[in-house]
């Protein structure tokens, strides 16, 4: 699929040694790629998975939120929720349009995502049952995002790397209004922060399996590592993560579901329990409480809206067509 | 002070409909026809929803009596909203939704740019700033009503359907209520009947370009001013004040 948009494709650039030798200079020398840059086809290709990928995180994130929109608790809360999922999709946006200066299409991207073919983050097939998930989700989700992020700003791919500047500030302004929403349950009523404590039971293991599976275990690593696509391994993320929510969790009186957490003076750093990867595949192959559900969602609305977007075109086409008689008529 | 009731009335009333009509355009976020709609109309339903927080703190202000703008949006019944019933009627398609919002817009820009020149300093300056955002509605709106108009046989079907379907409620915003007689003589907001012209200009613009009639309505419908809603107003409610219900009494 990916193959017939690629620009590179027609061109058929051989991939000599040298070819790849000067590449990979250019990224040591930290040289921005751009889009009509000669590149490797394995490189634009990681690249349209991982910026696809990405994008439809962010749209497929606006569902589990887009959930509360119609019930948040205040008025306040209600507008700075519906403006958080509005970044979200804006995200997408910007996103969708980095991997289009690969050469596919958003309608391709999209297909894929419907059709089961590309993924998004596993993390979005959990539900939000309760008004705390929206809380947790800001906080911890949108606090992984960030950790993955903030080393992408420096991304050796140009479109990608800016557009990353831009999402990484409008998360973290996420992450600081979810945290105030779990901090503000747990400084409430005993409903209210056992509300918090049950959400935080629910997302904290999902939250560390965003970063994807350990160093062992992950395919794509070795080489993106090289491209500088990525700057740290999926372990050093994760755990930075920890370091920084530990002390989060315990400023607000909550407690992380992890009995083997616990500081390690030698590493400085926190220990953790061990990841149940068996979910994670689970979920990741299909099998999350919400995998049907958000597809079906964003498959719905794809079909429902299929006459607005071809009225779209077929009025844009008669506006073209009229322009052209009318000039006509006028020479 | 009986000038302040009136006046509270009138901002409650107007809270309403800015309040109604920003939830429903945001139940629609995530499922737009397409990823700019999934942004546009999260924006205007921002717009709406910031406009009825301003409208119902101010009403708290003069009332003075500790409430604020939750208490008007959570902890009233169906039977006290104020919205005319056309923001409170479902989204349907995104043709109705559209042309909803043309409605509603090219009423309320008219309307604001008078408040705005009118003798209430704080509701003025209110109004100056709904002024621009409305006129994106209108903006907006208008182009999707003449694209879908415009667009295919299927989409023009719809697009005049939705007319059938809402043109009934629209007589309804040019209502007058005792209060907002009141503040018209005041010259705090304009009579509706000042701004028909306006609205019709808009419409009819809109609807020449989309190939659309404005038709005959043999029955008006309207009720919303004085609390006769139709049957979805209800649900929109008690989903909307879920938790306010469920957890009377606590912070968020
Ligand atoms: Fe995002
Ligand atoms: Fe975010």
């Amino acid at each position: 699929m990916y193959s017939q948009g690629l620009t590179g494709e027609q061109s058929e650039l051989e991939e000599t040694p040298e070819f790849l030798a000067a590449f990979q200079a250019r990224i040591d020398r930290e040289e921005k790629i751009e889009p009509n840059d000669p590149m490797p086809a394995a490189y634009r290709k990681t690249l349209i998975r991982q910026i696809g990928q990405h994008a439809h995180s962010e749209i497929v994130g606006m569902l589990p939120e887009g959930n509360w929109i119609t019930r948040a608790p205040n008025l306040r809360r209600k507008a700075a929720l519906l403006a958080k999922v509005q970044d979200e999709g804006g995200h997408g946006l910007y996103l969708y349009a980095a991997a289009e200066t690969l050469g596919v299409s958003r309608e391709q991207m999209t297909e894929e995502l419907l059709c089961g073919k590309a993924k998004y983050s596993s993390i979005f097939n959990y539900p939000t049952p309760t008004w705390a998930d929206i809380g947790l989700i800001g906080w911890l989700v949108d606090g992984a995002a960030i950790m993955n992020q903030v080393p992408l700003c420096r991304c050796s791919y140009g479109p990608y790397s800016r557009a990353m500047i831009r999402v990484c500030k409008e998360e973290s302004f996420h992450q600081r209004q979810g945290y105030e929403i779990v901090r503000t349950l747990a400084e409430g009523s005993a409903e209210q922060k056992e509300m918090a404590q049950d959400a935080l039971n629910r997302w904290w293991w999902p939250s560390l399996m965003m970063f994807g599976p350990s160093d062992s275990d992950s395919v794509n690593s070795d080489q993106s590592m090289k491209w500088k696509i990525k700057r740290f391994t999926n372990d050093e993320l994760r755990q930075k993560f920890v370091d920084a929510t530990v002390v989060q969790a315990e400023k607000i009186g909550l407690t992380i579901p992890d009995p083997d957490l616990k500081w390690n003076e030698e590493r400085e750093h926190y220990d953790f329990g061990a990841i149940d990867w068996e979910e994670f595949w689970r979920v990741v192959k299909g099998g999350g409480p919400m995998n049907r559900d958000r597809i079906a969602a964003r498959k719905k609305a794809w079909d429902e809206g299929a006459w607005v977007r071809e009225a779209a075109l077929a009025h844009a086409r008669k506006r073209l067509e009229r322009e052209a008689a009318a000039k006509e008529a006028a020479e | 002070m009986a000038s302040n009731s009136e006046l509270i009335d009138v901002l409650v009333t107007l809270g309403d409909d800015h309040l109604i009509l920003g939830h429903r355009l945001s139940q629609w976020c995530g499922h737009a026809p397409m990823l700019e709609e999934d942004l546009s109309m999260p924006n205007m339903a921002l717009d709406l929803i910031g406009q009825a927080r301003n409208l119902y703190s101010y009403a708290a202000d003069l009332e003075g009596r500790g409430r604020t703008e939750d208490d008007f949006a959570y902890l009233r019944s169906d039977r006290e909203y104020r919205n005319c019933l056309m923001v409170e009627r479902p989204n349907g398609d995104f043709a109705h939704t559209m042309l909803r919002q043309l409605y509603f817009a090219a009423f309320m820009k008219p309307f604001w740019e008078r408040v705005a020149a009118g003798s209430d300093d704080r509701l003025a300056s209110y109004a100056a700033k709904a002024v621009k955002e409305v006129s994106y509605h209108v903006r907006h709106a208008g182009e999707w009503v003449v694209r879908l108009g415009d667009g295919t046989e299927h989409s023009a079907a719809r697009m005049r359907e939705a007319v059938d379907a809402l043109h009934p409620y629209t007589d309804e915003l040019f209502t007058v209520t005792q209060p907002m007689r009141k503040a018209i003589e005041k010259g705090i907001i304009p009579d509706p009947k000042d701004i028909k012209d306006d609205w019709m200009v808009t419409i009819n613009l809109v609807f020449n370009q989309a190939f659309l009639a404005v038709p005959e309505v043999a029955f008006p419908q309207q009720g919303g001013r004085e609390g006769l809603h139709t049957e979805s107003l209800g649900h929109l409610l008690s989903e909307l004040q879920y938790m306010q219900r469920a957890y009377p009494g606590l912070s968020w």
